[in-house]
């Protein structure tokens, strides 16, 4: 029976209820014969990216869990590479007949097919299997239980109502993310792995007459059953409320160029919108970023050093493997303000040069891998978050920042959630409404101070391969000065 | 075998099979009461760079939600992509299991109008024409685009998609609801740059019923025109102007402040509004504001929502005064009225809105027709789309501070602004309206015409 008769053959049963632990299944062979039918049918290149999921999501509204919302899946995401462009399929059927639907639908679009003996090129089969799983079987069962993670998150909504007031309301949310990838492509690619994110937060609503404020803070980590289990719930409690406290009666900001001090953390979302999306080879690809040709060329500040990481133990946007079977790695994106790297996938780096950096991400099967960022940071500098603040006499303390987005001509914004007036080198009232914005060309070389207390935060990052687990991270930083739109 | 990616309708669910699976499975697991949210859908869609197919996709996709209440009354829920009968036993097992946490004080039920007539919607179901028609003609219309100015080197944001889609409910008291729909896409968005100045883009969208049904041409010319008009920017002072919304934009930000006129977000206390807010006066006199998933040009329109409640059109708003708000069974029960249709499915069932239609109420007027964004020679800055709003909004505080793309308008001289935001308060905005044009506009988010609003602050880098 030939390889491609076993796959047809097979009962459409069996496409459900299947782990994807190789080592315990029949995956090996059923994925060559797949490879190897995309392979003799011309293709360049054929990858398959398998997945399992398993979530749930609990959410706490004042003292009452008020929803638990689990969820579960599975499918593939097959790509074909022929020259520079590349075919996708997805499906939720696992079946052999499913997925030589899916392979034939991702060659018909490069116009190939099957049994036509377009290639003299055999397919080898696949390496040994890279295992990134091997100790990460048991995480499932070791992450906390839906009594646990209830328990933890009324305690949560129970400590905002003692530390805080005014509260309308008060939130506590946890989500857990166990996913399980099989990657292997004709080039011989095998891996396998399981990711393991939870993420839990609080927020409140305070209010007092006209006066209004919505604080929140999410916590999360990779990689760590015990996370929830290990969450300071109280601080965080105290953190939150405090923040609203200082934000209820704040004043909205008066807009303008100023000089801005963003705190460390998750002030590393400038970085983010303003320049590491521009480091990805997807905009290379596009023609969106102003960078594409200035590697070894100053583009920021010489204070600047920026990295992407792809193993920060522990850190939200860790991973052992890309989702393009390729080990991840530390990529040193712009040293002393000289661009040094672009983070790049697989496409990237057949459309641009720009050698694969273990950045090919996904949010799930349903996307085709893209070059993304994992941890994201400017490294520390030498000063003290008050030598920034000193050296300003007007201008804003960006304590909290909210999300933000970059556009196809790199102008860039992201919203304060809480920020202070700096009047005459000290902090002055709390304000709100502020929203920066800027270009990435104008705003590198104005990061002018970089303090020495980097830290990381959590965040989501949506972008052409759906929302994926990502970390941003600085120091505190000072940039000279920058638009900062309010009343 | 060569298979040629369609999004030809497929199969349909054979929703009565399900059903008795379901009622197999509840009745061994002794579940009395369920119900089930399915849907499958098709899609393909393709993107070019300069000529040349860059990735083309297509995907076949399932999911299930499954609800069960169990002996003490209380709901769980579970959500998987695994429509087999495994899949279904599997969610049937986690629904239980999670009821066990169900919210004794808000337990949802099944809508009472679960199994009233839904409407007849005209919207045909149209035949795919397949990945390679659909390469075709996004190459030829990135060609056209380049082709209407030298500044325009690329279209970095371009797709090309159409796919088909069904979605049933049903419920152990016998609702049983189903429908299919295709729709496709077009959207253009380029990139212009001219020596020695900063890049700028613009783009348009269209939606249709099928492929073929896209206007093409249009969101070429409109991509072109927006792309164009941009080149010519200049910085803007920071101050107080007064403001013409495109329809677009204005949909956009009546969409991030629509926990206004949510019904949930009311009851969660996350709303601008309250319950005794009903009746009150929210805006201006001559505005009304609806929700209307059945508009004619409601390309995704559904006849029922996630509970199986009929869609249908809601008065929101009429003359400035807050009419009604937006339900789900839970929330309707709540407030003593019959749930609106616009629904989700959960353990906590979310709501939100169809399809906004804005325009003046019947008899009344601004009294400032002079006011119109083709004509108008006092200053002001028309705005066309917004940014960030993900970012930029505040909805439970009212205040948003957001980028936009638009233009400075002097004496009908359009000034592309440079980077620049608009912040204010959606109530100052509501109360703060001077005008709306009077030809609405149907866009692919709602209905709406040109809205003036006088005082907003905008901060530039002049």
């Amino acid at each position: 029976m030939s390889q491609a008769d076993g796959l047809v053959a097979s009962h459409p049963a069996e496409r459900h209820d299947l782990g994807l632990d190789p080592g315990q299944t029949q995956w090996k062979s059923r994925l060559e014969a797949l490879l190897g039918e995309g392979a003799r049918a011309g293709a360049d290149l054929v990858e398959v990216f398998l997945e399992r999921t398993d979530h749930i999501g609990v959410l706490a509204e004042q003292d009452t869990i008020t929803s638990v919302s689990p969820a579960f899946g599975m499918g593939a995401g097959i790509r074909v590479f022929k020259g520079h462009r590349d075919g996708f399929v997805s499906t939720n059927d696992l079946s052999d007949a499913g997925l030589l639907l899916a392979l034939d639908q991702a060659l018909a679009m490069l116009s190939l097919e099957r049994n036509a003996a377009a290639s003299l090129k055999a397919f080898e089969g696949l390496k040994p299997l890279r295992d990134f799983a091997i100790d990460k079987h048991q995480w499932l069962s070791q992450s906390p239980d839906l009594a646990t993670s209830t328990a933890l998150l009324l305690q949560g909504t129970n400590l905002l109502e003692r530390h805080g007031k005014h509260l309308d309301v008060r939130r506590g949310s946890y989500s857990r993310d166990w996913q399980e990838v099989l990657v292997a492509a004709s080039d011989g690619t095998f891996g396998h792995d399981i990711r393991l994110h939870q993420s839990s937060g609080l927020s409140v609503l305070a209010a007092d007459g006209e006066h209004r404020a919505s604080i929140g803070r999410r916590y999360g980590t990779t990689d760590r059953p015990d996370d929830l289990r290990n969450w300071d719930v109280e601080s965080s409690a105290i953190e939150v409320c405090s923040s609203a406290a200082k934000m209820l009666y704040a004043d909205y900001v008066d807009g303008g160029q100023m000089p801005v001090v963003l705190a460390n953390r998750f002030g590393g979302v400038i970085f983010h919108e303003a320049c590491g999306h521009l480091l990805e080879t997807t905009q290379v690809e596009r023609g969106t970023t102003p960078f594409a040709d200035q590697v070894g060329e100053a583009i920021a500040h010489s204070a600047v050093t920026a990295i992407d990481e792809g193993l920060s133990a522990g850190a939200f946007g860790s991973i052992s493997m890309d989702d393009e079977g390729m080990e991840s790695e530390r990529t040193v994106l712009i040293e002393n303000g000289v661009l040094k790297r672009f983070l790049s996938d697989r496409a990237g780096e057949m459309r641009t040069g720009h050698a694969r950096t273990g950045s090919g991400r996904r949010q799930s099967h349903g996307f085709a891998a893209a070059s993304r960022m994992r941890n994201t940071y400017i490294a520390a500098g030498p000063h003290k978050p008050e030598d920034l603040i000193s050296s300003i006499d007007k201008g804003l303390y960006c304590k909290s920042m909210g999300g933000g987005s970059v556009g196809a001509t790199g102008q860039f914004n992201f919203s304060v959630e809480e920020g202070y007036l700096i009047e005459n080198g000290q902090l002055g009232q709390p304000v709100k409404g502020a929203t920066l914005i800027g270009e990435a060309k104008e705003v590198m070389p104005r990061i002018s101070m970089c303090a020495d207390d980097l830290d990381l935060a959590a965040g989501y990052c949506g972008s052409v391969s759906g929302s994926i687990f990502v970390t941003v991270g600085q120091p505190h930083i000072k940039v000279d000065s920058i638009t900062v739109g309010g009343r | 075998m060569t298979t040629t990616p369609s999004t030809a309708a497929s199969t349909p669910l054979n929703v009565h099979a399900l059903r008795d699976q379901l009622h197999a499975l509840a009745k061994r697991d002794g579940i009395q009461r369920w119900d089930l949210g399915a849907s499958c859908s098709t899609n393909a869609s393709v993107q070019v760079d300069r000529g040349e197919a860059k990735q083309m996709k297509a995907s076949q996709r399932s999911s299930i939600t499954v609800r069960v209440w169990n002996e003490a009354g209380l709901v769980g829920i579970t959500s998987t992509s695994d429509l087999s009968q495994s899949g279904l036993e599997k969610a049937l097992t986690g629904a239980k299991e999670a009821s066990r946490f169900g919210n004794a004080d808000d337990v949802p039920g099944f809508s009472p109008l679960a199994t009233a007539p839904i409407p007849e919607l005209d919207r045909p179901l149209q035949p795919a024409q397949g990945i390679q028609t659909l390469l075709t003609r996004l190459k030829a219309a990135e060609h056209d685009l380049l082709a209407h100015h030298k500044a325009i080197e690329t279209v970095p944001y371009n797709g090309l998609s159409e796919g088909s889609s069904e979605r049933i409910y049903l419920n152990s008291d016998g609702a049983l609801r189903q429908m299919q729909r295709t729709q496709a896409s077009l959207y253009l968005y380029a990139r212009a740059e001219e020596a020695g100045r900063k890049p700028r883009s613009g783009g348009a969208v269209r939606v249709a019923l099928g492929s073929q049904g896209l206007d093409v041409q249009g969101c070429v010319e409109e991509a072109a025109q927006r792309t164009i008009s941009h080149l010519n920017y200049q910085a803007i002072d920071t101050g107080r102007y007064l403001i013409c919304f495109t329809p677009e934009a204005f949909l956009d930000l009546l969409g991030a402040f629509s926990s206004l006129v949510n019904a949930r977000a009311v009851l969660d206390g996350v709303s601008l509004s309250q319950v005794e807010s009903l009746g009150t006066s929210v805006a201006v006199p001559f505005f009304s504001l609806h929700d209307n998933g059945l508009h004619p040009g409601h390309v995704g329109a559904a006849p029922f929502d996630g509970e199986g409640t009929p869609t249908q059109r809601l008065c929101l708003i009429h003359n400035g005064r807050l009419e009604s708000f937006l339900h789900s069974e839970a929330t309707a029960r709540r407030f003593g009225v019959a749930p609106t249709g616009h629904a989700g499915l959960g353990a906590k069932v979310s709501v939100g809105p169809d399809w906004f239609e804005v325009g003046t109420s019947e008899g009344t007027s601004s009294g400032t027709t002079h006011l119109h964004h083709a004509t108008t020679t006092e200053p002001f800055v028309l705005i066309e789309s917004l940014n960030a709003l993900h970012a930029g909004v505040k909805a439970s505080q009212g205040s948003f501070s957001l980028p936009f793309d638009g233009w400075l308008v002097r004496g009908g001289e359009r000034i592309s602004v440079e980077s620049a935001t608009v912040a204010g308060d959606i109530r100052e905005v509501l109360n703060g309206i001077v005008h709306l044009e009077a030809d609405a506009k149907v866009t692919h988010q709602g209905v709406c015409p040109h809205v003036w609003v006088d005082g907003l602050a905008i901060t530039g880098e002049a």
